[in-house]
């Protein structure tokens, strides 16, 4: 479009190198250097989006990440695309698409415009008060609000980048390169301090670096040419690592920050193959100096928010740094000195300034004089009372403020424009510093709120520390860095400032219009469409914190999280409310300070290692065998193996049924082993088993039941004591680090006394299970050496022994009730023991068996699973399992809880068997039980634990909890289902074998 | 993040620890022979300061072994850590 509107530059763009982008479907150029919004600008575009609610037309407000209506899709329609990024931080390259949200059909027509006229009926809590009722409605309502809402859209494919954490020690953090950053930055590098220096842009310096003006001197040098010296000077400082376009966004305890680091952003997308997009970077420094600057205020007043409206600092960098003028027709409106400087610089360049309006009566200083003797006409004491235009700003009016600023008097006069600057004070950047629990103070003179108490080693310094003139920023910089680092030599001899600015303003927080009141629109959060109206509003209706007020008129809650506007809801709380700044609280600020990407939230830790899994050492065969996987904590257990077209059912009962009839086979490695020696290691397992232990002889196992202290069961596993101090304990899988904890919870903390040592073995074995009435024969065949005889090797004992001149153990133990042999041995030969037993089984169609016909099995014999039986609130009484627990210990972990009076209860839930009426109904896992489905409410008995269709025993069987179920038995119960309900009796919860004539056979 | 001195590893990340409630509870050295009330205090009843608080911490992630803490809970900060067993070295 128009090219007067950039103009020859500074080093920031490359006018040689031109670079195509399209917005909106249509293709614009800009230069390499260029942000979108200083692209568009330069284009002419200032109409770049539509507000949340009322869908008014928006513009490019700000220059950097404060922006709150220009957010953007980028990456239209491509697996990369972003919602919400803020056109004031991308850099433009060869091939951007972007385009705006929240506007249908497009940005310039949109259907959602008629929200603006209907204003007046959506106040604030519009939605909550509105869609409450009939609540039968919501769902419909929500469809359209949901479709109506919601800024951008979420990728719908995986993200093609890469991204990664990276961990970063450093002695001195400096956030924010201005000129107070890099001061501090030199002293502490040169003094020996390991230094990091980020900043959020491409380019140090901050705004100080586009600084050419006349009226702001360093050492008699024009600020940025002094800065560029500085700069150039710590480039090259070995001590200090400096990172651009790296923005912290969260400030945790203990100098624990979080940083995220553009890598390829800027880049044309053929350009970012194979590179890191971004990087999280978690950085844990010694002393951390924050130096994020200050953001400017907009003033708040009618109409305030139409395209074209912009901080004045805005206009300033815009031309300043990118040569772009925002307007051809300027006006600038301000209560204090800086938009002089905006003035300057468009004067400079000749660009046309209709007036400035200034609410101050008295100006006095140097640059406000030389704006003057450039002819320019300054309304002061006055105020804009309206503006008008409607997809740009064309016109305003302004009216004279009264004496105390509450009223405006005299006659209105209008005026012509095409670009607003606004400038109400600066508010520091104090964000992080609360973020890591500081707390601030309230400044009076200037209305702002400023860092006062640090709860780590850390300090604010420049204008996020309320430093706002040039001699002061520097004075105070050298004084508390020297200090703050313990530093006697400051790196600076001596810095003389020159300011032609002085720190006078007006401050109002909401400024007044000759309109009726509740008439005007003036936006305190433009994002998200909160007026001063809605502020007031919420204050009538009762209202007082402004956690609460933020909450109901949603003031902040944007995705630029008020940063624009939060000081001015805060003002207006507290002058309508007659209460001081700050008694009400400031708002929160959370982490992060700008939105990250959820790439980089997650980094490296996508796809197979986004949940990391633990294999077994037999995890191939498994594999390679068609097995179906379960997660069992972290593990991958074989599930069942289907064979041909077999389906779960089909496959569980071949399974369970050839482990009884003949042999099965399961990898139980993942089951928790913990080592445990010592002289104590008996008097240990006493008090941590709800049995007795001393007696155990060695080589032989025993089941050990395990309590937390408040009675209920923890964890269950045998435990084999393998000589005099030293036993193997087994857990469950899930609770394994969880029982080694407690473990060692007890040994520390209760029992140091004991001379007990506990490691960690489940890795270090394979653990194979073979059962089945053949399973002796093939064992036999594995480890020929060994005698399997009942009176050599009888039930729940162990021996050491060898495979092929490879030590292992070998325990008669069973979980299903057959004649079984569990072989450990070293877990890299686990796979090949396993063949060796497949191939030693061939004879007798040995079945490997996965988690599922293990459950099956085991319910057959109604032995419990802790986690699916139990549930953190049975006893070993309820579980009917009062046989384990010893009545002569003195104590053990739970005892003294087995008889408190809630857990002697005879209404208690408890495990029972459940046979249906139908022995082919199979019952699902958690239906309900109940006696009386006539009573209303129907009273809940309890649930089914486990539930499965047994082959061997040709029937339904299930396990169940049922309050008072132990003197239930042969008692008829129902579980209701959705369209039936299912009779079931009360049982013995050993449905097979239970006089163990099985596991005991002469075989 | 705290940045926890493990008193016997050193300076270590919060992410190594695992917070293990109130310190100084002792288990009673005969259980069976205290009321349903007086076991009960012993089992449920735990402290929730707003200020200086004793607490269990154990280098999970590390040595594995359990020590105390004295934290402020008003702002996280860690005045001590001792081992288990001694006494605490601040009131």
């Amino acid at each position: 479009m128009s090219n007067n509107l950039r103009f020859k530059t500074s080093k920031f763009i490359d006018e040689t190198y031109r670079v195509s982008f399209k917005f909106n479907n249509k293709t614009y150029f800009g230069f390499k250097g260029d942000t979108l919004a200083s692209a568009l600008l330069a284009n002419g575009i200032h109409l770049v989006g539509r507000s949340f609610k009322y869908h008014r037309p928006r513009g490019i407000m700000t220059s950097g990440s404060e922006e709150p209506n220009a957010i953007i899709q980028l990456h239209d329609n491509s697996s990369r695309t972003e919602p919400n990024v803020r056109a004031t931080e991308v850099e433009i390259y060869e091939g951007l698409v972007a385009s705006s949200q929240n506007c249908w059909p497009s940005v310039n027509f949109d259907i959602g415009g008629i929200n603006n006229l209907l204003s007046p009926i959506l106040p604030a809590g519009f939605y909550y008060k509105t869609f409450m009722w009939p609540a039968s409605f919501w769902e419909k309502y929500e469809y359209f609000i949901r479709k109506s809402a919601g800024l951008g859209k979420s990728p719908k494919v995986a993200d093609p980048d890469i991204y990664e954490h990276k961990y970063i020690h450093c002695d001195v953090l400096v956030i924010g390169a201005g000129i107070s950053g890099i001061m501090a930055a030199k002293m502490a590098a040169k003094n020996g301090f390991k230094t990091l220096l980020v900043d959020e842009k491409s380019y140090l310096g901050g705004s100080s670096i586009y600084d050419n003006s006349e009226f702001s001197k360093i050492n008699n040098q024009i600020t940025s040419s002094w800065l560029e010296k500085e700069i150039n000077e710590i480039s090259k400082l070995e001590n200090l690592e400096i990172k651009t376009r790296t923005s912290v966004a969260a400030f945790h305890g203990y100098n624990f920050l979080l940083a995220r680091e553009n890598l390829t952003d800027h880049l044309p997308i053929n350009q970012r193959e194979n590179k890191v997009r971004q990087r999280l970077l978690k950085i844990r420094a010694k002393k951390v100096i924050t130096a994020t600057g200050s953001i400017e205020r907009p003033l708040i007043f009618d109409n305030n928010d139409r395209p074209g409206i912009m901080l004045s600092s805005a206009i300033k960098r815009y031309i300043d740094l990118y040569g772009v003028a925002c307007g051809e027709n300027n006006i600038l409106f301000t209560n204090n000195d800086t938009a002089y400087e905006t003035a300057m610089s468009l004067i400079q360049r000749g660009i046309k300034i209709n007036a400035i309006i200034d609410n101050r009566e008295q100006i006095d200083s140097k640059i406000s004089y030389e704006v003057e003797k450039n002819n320019i006409k300054i309304y002061k004491g006055y105020t804009v009372v309206d503006t008008y235009g409607y997809r740009r700003i064309n016109k305003i009016s302004i009216m004279k403020l009264s004496k105390d600023g509450q009223t405006v008097i005299g006659d209105k006069t209008k005026l012509n424009c095409d670009c607003l600057g606004v400038s109400g004070g600066w508010t520091p950047a104090v964000h992080l510093f609360t973020q890591s629990g500081g707390k601030l103070k309230f400044r009076e003179e200037d209305q702002v709120f400023i860092p006062n108490v640090y709860p780590s080693d850390q300090i604010s310094i420049g204008s996020c520390n309320g430093d706002f003139g040039l001699e002061e920023i520097i004075k105070n910089t050298l004084s508390s860095i020297k200090k703050f680092l313990d530093i006697d030599n400051s790196e600076y001899k001596t810095v003389e400032t020159i300011s032609g600015l002085n720190q006078s303003k007006r401050n109002i927080w909401l400024l007044p219009s000759d309109k009726s009141k509740g008439k005007s629109k003036s936006f305190v959060d433009y994002q998200n469409d909160a007026t001063a109206k809605d502020i007031k509003l919420a204050l009538r209706e009762g209202f007082r914190s402004i956690e609460h007020v933020k909450r109901y008129t949603t003031t902040g809650m944007g995705t630029d999280q008020g940063k624009l506007g939060n000081m001015h809801a805060l003002g207006i709380i507290s002058e309508t409310a007659g209460t001081k700044m700050g008694e009400h609280g400031t708002t929160t600020f959370r982490p992060p300070y700008t939105p990250l990407t959820f790439g980089t939230i997650v980094g490296r830790n996508v796809g197979e290692f986004f949940d990391i899994f633990r294999r077994t050492p037999i995890h191939d065969w498994h594999v390679a065998n068609n097995a179906e996987f379960e997660n069992v904590g972290q593990w991958k257990r074989a599930w069942y193996y289907p064979k041909d077209n077999e389906n779960i059912h089909q496959a569980v009962q071949r399974e369970s049924k050839a482990a009884r009839d003949s042999a099965g086979i399961l990898d139980a490695s993942t089951l928790g082993k913990i080592d445990i020696q010592g002289t104590d290691a008996s008097e240990f397992l006493n008090r941590v088993y709800t049995n007795a232990w001393s007696k155990l002889a060695i080589g032989k196992c025993r089941y050990g039941l395990m309590l937390n202290e408040d009675g209920m069961v923890y964890d269950d596993g045998v435990t084999t004591r393998l000589d005099e101090n030293h036993y193997i304990m087994t857990t469950t899988t899930g609770g394994a680090a969880n029982v080694l904890g407690k473990l060692e919870d007890y040994l520390q903390t209760e029992w140091p006394e004991l001379d007990v040592y506990l490691s960690s073995v489940t890795d270090h074995f394979a653990t194979i299970s073979v059962c089945g009435p053949n399973s002796k024969k093939i064992v036999s065949k594995v480890i020929p050496d060994l005698d399997l005889s009942d009176e050599k090797f009888p039930h729940m004992s162990f021996k050491n022994s060898k495979i092929d001149n490879i030590k292992c153990r070998i325990m008669r133990i069973s979980f299903t009730g057959e004649h079984s042999y569990e072989i450990n041995i070293q877990a890299n030969f686990g796979k090949s023991v396993w063949e060796k037993c497949m191939e030693a089984g061939k004879d007798f169609n040995i079945t490997p068996y996965g988690t599922e016909t293990m459950h099956l099995l085991r319910a057959e014999k109604g032995f419990i699973i802790v986690g699916q039986d139990t549930d953190a609130t049975l006893t070993p009484i309820d579980l009917q399992m009062d046989w384990i627990v010893s009545k002569k210990k003195y104590d053990f972990i739970g005892k003294r809880s087995l008889y408190r009076s809630d857990t002697i209860r005879e209404d208690r839930k408890q495990l029972v068997g459940l046979l249906t009426e139908n022995p082919e109904e199979v019952l699902e896992e958690g239906a309900q039980i109940v006696a009386d489905i006539k009573k209303s409410p129907i009273e809940m008995l309890g649930h089914v634990t486990s539930s499965y269709y047994s082959p061997n025993l040709k029937k339904s069987i299930a396990l169940g909890v049922v309050k008072g179920g132990k003197n239930m038995l042969g008692q008829k119960l129902i579980i209701p289902m959705e369209n039936k309900n299912i009779n079931v009796t009360v049982a013995d919860p050993v449905f097979l074998d239970k006089e163990g004539e099985r596991l005991n056979a002469k075989l | 993040m705290f940045l926890i001195n493990c008193p016997f590893c050193g300076e270590r990340e919060q992410s190594e620890f695992k917070a293990g409630g109130e310190a100084h509870i002792v288990r009673p050295k005969q259980p069976t022979e205290l009321s349903d009330d007086e076991w009960a205090e012993y089992l449920f009843m735990r402290k929730n300061i707003k200020g200086v608080q004793f607490e269990r911490w154990n280098h999970v992630h590390g040595c594995r072994k359990w020590f105390n803490m004295v934290r402020d809970t008003s702002n996280d900060q860690i005045k001590a850590v001792y081992k288990m067993g001694e006494k605490p070295p601040v009131k």
